[in-house]
């Protein structure tokens, strides 16, 4: 009797067992979340010192168009507007991401609702290989082939936005693509059937049933790549040109916070304004990945109530 | 049950005793001698190759040498992270740098010289057409007697130890105007020898036959003419040390003045030997003859 008491009221291995798991998952996200709070606190704290200590307005520095934090600008505060930078990053997205889309959902469509066979044997595979490639790689093609193929095509130096949003292209097609994919593997199939029983041809069944059930998912594999795009660095240094200089036109060198941030940090000196109005670039980037994720949050949450209803 | 907990208690032996071995044997062939060098990437080279003949003479020693850049580099050694803080430029010139918290070791020399696209047409360009090329006055290659063809400015990234020389000594302190940045030299080149009508600068070591050159106010960029000052456009390579260095730092820079590594090793990597100079320039610009 004894026994039987002394082992009911004792915790059991098992339970041992999944406590031990329990504090090692936990642990686990513990540091994650530590990790991403201490890189937010850096940058902040880095960012922010632009405009604290160095006394930098805010609406200068993102309205500003000179670039040149070692001098002082025009009206005696040194030159640090990164209007062309936030001008060049959300330009060269915004427009691969306008390029990038009808092609990934016309390949979606085709993997998914055309020719499924095909599309899981052979393009799948094809775009998961596009996604490994480095993004060195992509750089590098695109200065020895975009670039001069803009340049005899549409004119100027061929470096600019437009070599830049190609390359930018390529690269998130992919990701935009198989995102799509899932996003039309996940509309249910008694949606086509209904659609077809109904008399819809197979074209009807997609363009109206299909893709609309699937928007939400689709809207989150674009911001997906938007985010990418967005964030990418070294493909797009190699083609724009880093000229911090207003877009004139698609062909004129512009440049990107990501591209002016690689090439800076290693120029400057911590805690100089240089290198705190490079941290400031950091920030918007980081803010705007935010941004980015808070989106295809919302969006998922307003596509799983569509689908509830 | 029981048979798994002997093979645990086994293994963590087992990891015991390799950690153990491995740290003893640690202190064994490491010397426990080893300095850090970062900073510019165009003095890279230099100080790679020369510590690795320096381990090779000097077993148990190790010369750790990284790039980043020459603001790195003079941040790096400022904070007493590394050992050597390598750069292109004279701590003075940097903002945020104390330079007599510093000591400063010249190591080689470097010319700069303007590289062009091959089909511009021009071969000589005077100091004053320079600079308005670069401050964007003069747009057109037609107007300093080349071909009908846009002038493409391509520069390197701000900050860089090249641009700051460039600027210096081509353009008598001029800041060039906003264009195209690139942040190396290989690439400057390589896009210089592949975009009609573009104008750029690299360290004489990176000079080939996909660019081309030209002469200023009639001076060719060739190493003779940088010894004798009749080239301006040059810079030191710095290696830049706390004020009182450690000895085994001490005698590795030693080991870059001397004569061996000077004559050979210097050459060899397409850098100008400081033993080889006529002249000897301050951080403010002033010439002054070695005697």
């Amino acid at each position: 009797m004894d026994k039987i008491r002394a082992s009911l009221l004792k915790k059991s291995v098992a339970t041992k067992i999944e406590r031990r798991g329990k504090i090692l998952s936990l642990s686990c996200l513990a540091l994650i979340i530590v990790v991403v709070f201490l890189i937010f606190y850096f940058v902040a704290s880095r960012g922010l010192a632009t405009f604290f200590e160095n006394h930098i307005n805010l609406w200068q520095f993102l309205s500003g168009t000179q670039w040149n934090p070692g001098t002082t600008g025009t009206n005696g505060q040194p030159a640090v507007g990164a209007l062309p930078m936030i001008v060049g990053s959300f330009l060269i997205t915004i427009l691969s991401a306008l390029i990038a889309t009808p092609f990934a959902i016309g390949t979606a469509v085709f993997m998914t609702e055309i020719s499924p066979k095909r599309g899981a044997q052979i393009l799948r595979p094809v775009t998961e290989l596009l996604v490994g490639i480095p993004s060195v790689v992509y750089g590098f093609i695109g200065l020895q082939v975009v670039v001069p193929f803009v340049r005899n095509t549409f004119g100027g130096s061929g470096y600019g936005i437009l070599s830049g949003t190609f390359v930018l292209f390529v690269m998130i097609l992919p990701t935009v693509t198989s995102m799509s994919a899932d996003a039309l593997n996940a509309v249910p199939r008694y949606y086509r059937e209904a659609s077809l029983a109904l008399g819809a041809t197979r074209w009807q069944t997609i363009y109206k049933v299909v893709l609309r059930a699937a928007i939400p998912g689709m809207l989150t594999a674009i911001v997906f790549g938007m985010a990418r795009a967005f964030g990418e660095a070294l493909a797009v240094q190699m083609v724009i040109g880093n000229a911090t200089l207003l877009p004139q036109n698609l062909v004129s060198p512009a440049s990107t916070l990501t591209s002016i941030l690689t090439m800076g940090i290693g120029n400057t000196v911590m805690g100089s304004l240089q290198n705190n109005a490079l941290w400031s670039l950091a920030m918007i980037l980081l803010l705007m990945s935010l941004v980015f994720n808070l989106v295809i949050r919302y969006i998922g949450r307003k596509g799983k109530l569509n689908n509830e209803r | 049950m029981k048979k798994s907990r002997v093979i645990q208690l086994l293994g963590l032996i087992l990891i015991g005793v390799l950690v153990g071995f491995g740290y003893h044997n640690r202190t064994q062939t490491n010397a426990g001698e080893s300095i850090t060098a970062v900073g510019s990437t165009a003095l890279q080279p230099l100080v790679e190759a020369a510590g690795e003949q320096y381990s090779t003479e000097h077993t148990g020693v190790f010369i750790n040498v990284q790039g980043g850049g020459s603001g790195t580099g003079l941040s790096q050694i400022q904070s007493g992270a590394v050992a050597i803080g390598n750069s292109d430029i004279f701590a003075e010139e940097q903002s945020g740098i104390d330079a007599s918290k510093l000591k400063d070791h010249r190591v080689a020399v470097v010319g700069i010289a303007p590289i062009i696209n091959k089909k511009t047409g021009v071969t000589n360009l005077t100091k004053a057409q320079l600079i308005k090329i670069f401050t964007g006055k003069i747009t057109n290659w037609k107007a300093v007697g080349g071909k009908n063809l846009p002038i493409v400015l391509i520069n390197r990234a701000q900050g860089s130890g090249t641009r700051k020389t460039f600027e210096s000594y081509a353009l008598d302190g001029r800041k060039s105007a906003d264009s195209q940045e690139q942040d190396s030299s290989g690439l400057a080149r390589s896009i210089v020898a592949s975009t009609p009508g573009a104008i750029s600068y690299v360290a004489f070591s990176y000079l080939d036959s996909s660019v081309a050159t030209v002469t200023v106010d009639g001076v060719k960029p060739t190493e003779a003419n940088v010894r004798n000052n009749h080239w301006k456009i040059w810079s030191y390579e710095h290696l830049y040390t706390g004020l009182h260095p450690n000895q085994l730092t001490n005698k590795f820079i030693n080991y870059i003045l001397s004569t061996a590594v000077q004559k050979k090793l210097v050459k060899q990597l397409g850098y100008i030997s400081v033993h080889d100079m006529q002249v000897q320039r301050s951080a403010t610009g002033k010439i002054s003859t070695v005697k």
